[in-house]
């Protein structure tokens, strides 16, 4: 797993993917950033983190779409497949190597957090929980993404579908209010990954929304060893 | 060493792969022959774990390899048919990573380096791969395969896209390799498979059709004993006097090469050598022999009345 992870970050750093995906992400933040606390003089950052849920819709796609499928297209999968090492692990590899591409995006904030500090104490806690809910989100989107890319051996099919899925569980509970029936629209607005990302916006840490996002993760990157270990039987 | 038994594989109706059982023993080079779309590729694929067959079972030095993939598979070096590159990396940083991925437990530094000398590759450690030639990648591949000196080899098709050079070079490898590993080597080219192994399974339409040692397999399929020769000198005074040698059942013209030398087919009876008797006998009646040569079907021979006489017997079985 080691190994992968060293890999696909490699893959990252040396081509324009990392420092693109790098970019826009800061870019974006220190918009929002400049524009909503320093344009407005709060500290109050919530706006920020929420408008940040479309930067990630957009990015994740993005930073998965070749991890399996350019593996199937170039079938360099062969290698990974005919090496001692789980189809688990080859997953696992992948996702923390997006992931933790995701948290170098993320260490921007930090700096916000400095630069709110010359102006008033900043609530840390508050901060990290923003931050750690950004996180989370993006974890559960690169689990989603990662399934995708599994799906096909085309980038841009890998890629379009991930917005498309983003959108969707963005705009769940939006969708979840023009239901007529009560209890089913209670069950999208559940599902809506916008509800239990807005806790974290405000600062609220709550174990439901956590266990919400920790089962997202686990189900695709379940659904994804499936589609490998599918491919060998059929 | 390697043990492969009724493996079968179906795409949907179709058997890609028929009930195909042999094994390898351990310091052996087999040779996996077979027309295109004959089941080689999927075969290897299916002993390397990369594919899970239909049913039946694969055994590399004792681990099964869907019970104990990672016994197995650490034993296996796989060079597929396309060599898996990462094409964005250089050649130094794809052999360390595939070194890590293989949990290798040598010297890295060492054995990466000793790798590249012995298929030269050490010249080009520190370029992209995407901008090597296909006969450097083809190299890589093979490089990638030996790293951490498994005891099982299976190439598919290593020769393929090198310049005659490299060819002779890579074969000469594979059999040196072939004294410290078991390798398995598939090819469709005749005269590879007859320079490097000692042994060859044949298959066709997914079913194995021979498995010989290389000089069994013309021997068992030409049961006669014959010889070609060309002697100068009448017609009819030749095979008057060959068809009175005791050993000999038949002797047939087959053309006229020049003016006065004409062409026979002898054929002698089984486990005879008559080479010398027909050299005196013919001597006796004062006709030189220019050419004597043994008739039997070469390789390639055998191999198309093989793969053809499947074909015909199983039309039905598809024309992968």
């Amino acid at each position: 797993m080691g190994a992968i992870i060293k890999r696909e970050m490699y893959s990252y750093f040396c081509s324009p993917i990392a420092y693109v995906v790098m970019a826009i992400f800061v870019f974006f933040s220190g918009l929002f950033f400049a524009v909503v606390c320093l344009g407005n003089d709060t500290s109050n950052l919530t706006y920020v983190f929420t408008n940040m849920f479309l930067i990630a819709i957009l990015l994740t796609p993005i930073m998965c779409m070749k991890l399996l499928s350019d593996e199937k297209r170039l079938k360099t999968d062969q290698a990974l497949l005919t090496s001692p090492v789980s189809i688990l692990g080859i997953v696992m590899g992948k996702y923390i190597a997006a992931c933790l591409l995701y948290l170098c995006c993320l260490a921007i904030y930090i700096i916000f957090g400095f630069v709110l500090s010359f102006f008033v104490t900043p609530q840390w806690a508050v901060i990290m929980c923003n931050f750690f809910g950004l996180f989370i989100l993006g974890c559960a989107l690169i689990a989603i993404n990662l399934f995708l890319s599994s799906l096909t051996e085309s980038q841009m099919i890998a890629a379009v579908t991930g917005f498309a899925v983003g959108l969707l569980v963005y705009l769940l509970d939006n969708a979840a209010n023009m239901i007529p029936v009560q209890f089913l629209a209670n069950a999208v607005k559940k599902l809506s990954f916008m509800t239990h990302y807005q806790n974290f916006t405000v600062g609220l840490l709550s174990i439901a929304d956590l266990i919400f996002f920790f089962s997202i993760i686990a189900l695709f990157i379940f659904l994804t060893i499936r589609v490998i270990e599918k491919k060998r039987w059929s | 060493m390697v043990e492969v038994q009724n493996i079968t594989k179906c795409y949907g109706d179709k058997k890609a792969v028929d009930n195909i059982s042999f094994t390898v023993n351990s310091g052996e080079i087999l040779g996996f022959l077979g027309p295109n779309g004959a089941g080689k590729s999927t075969t290897m694929n299916i002993i390397t774990g990369y594919l899970s067959s239909s049913s039946g079972t694969v055994t590399i030095d004792g681990c099964e390899i869907l019970e104990d993939p990672k016994g197995a598979k650490s034993k296996i070096g796989y060079l597929p048919e396309i060599p898996p590159l990462y094409v964005d990396m250089t050649v130094q940083k794809y052999l360390e990573f595939m070194f890590d991925l293989k949990k290798v437990k040598l010297d890295k530094e060492e054995h990466i380096e000793e790798v590249c000398r012995l298929v030269k590759i050490s010249s080009v450690t520190n370029r992209l791969i995407k901008n090597l030639s296909k006969g450097y990648k083809q190299r890589v591949g093979l490089a990638q395969a030996l790293l951490g000196n498994p005891p099982v080899l299976i190439l598919d098709e290593p020769t393929v896209g090198l310049d005659p050079k490299q060819i002779i070079e890579i074969r000469n490898l594979v059999k040196s390799l072939g004294k410290k590993h078991t390798v398995i080597l598939s090819s469709h080219i005749l005269s590879e498979v007859q320079a490097i192994c000692d042994r060859v399974v044949i298959i066709s339409n997914g079913k194995v059709v021979a498995d010989e040692t290389t000089e069994g397999l013309s021997k068992a399929l030409v049961k006669s004993n014959r010889l070609l020769v060309q002697v100068q000198g009448a017609k009819s005074s030749v095979i008057n006097a060959v068809s009175q040698m005791r050993d000999v059942k038949n002797i047939k013209t087959e053309r006229e090469v020049s003016d006065g030398v004409y062409e026979y087919i002898i054929e002698a009876k089984e486990d005879c050598d008559i080479r010398s008797k027909l050299f005196f006998a013919l001597a006796d009646i004062k006709a030189p022999i220019l050419l004597l040569q043994s008739a039997d079907l070469s390789l390639e021979e055998v191999f198309l009345k093989l793969t053809s006489d499947t074909n015909y017997s199983t039309k039905k079985g598809g024309n992968d």
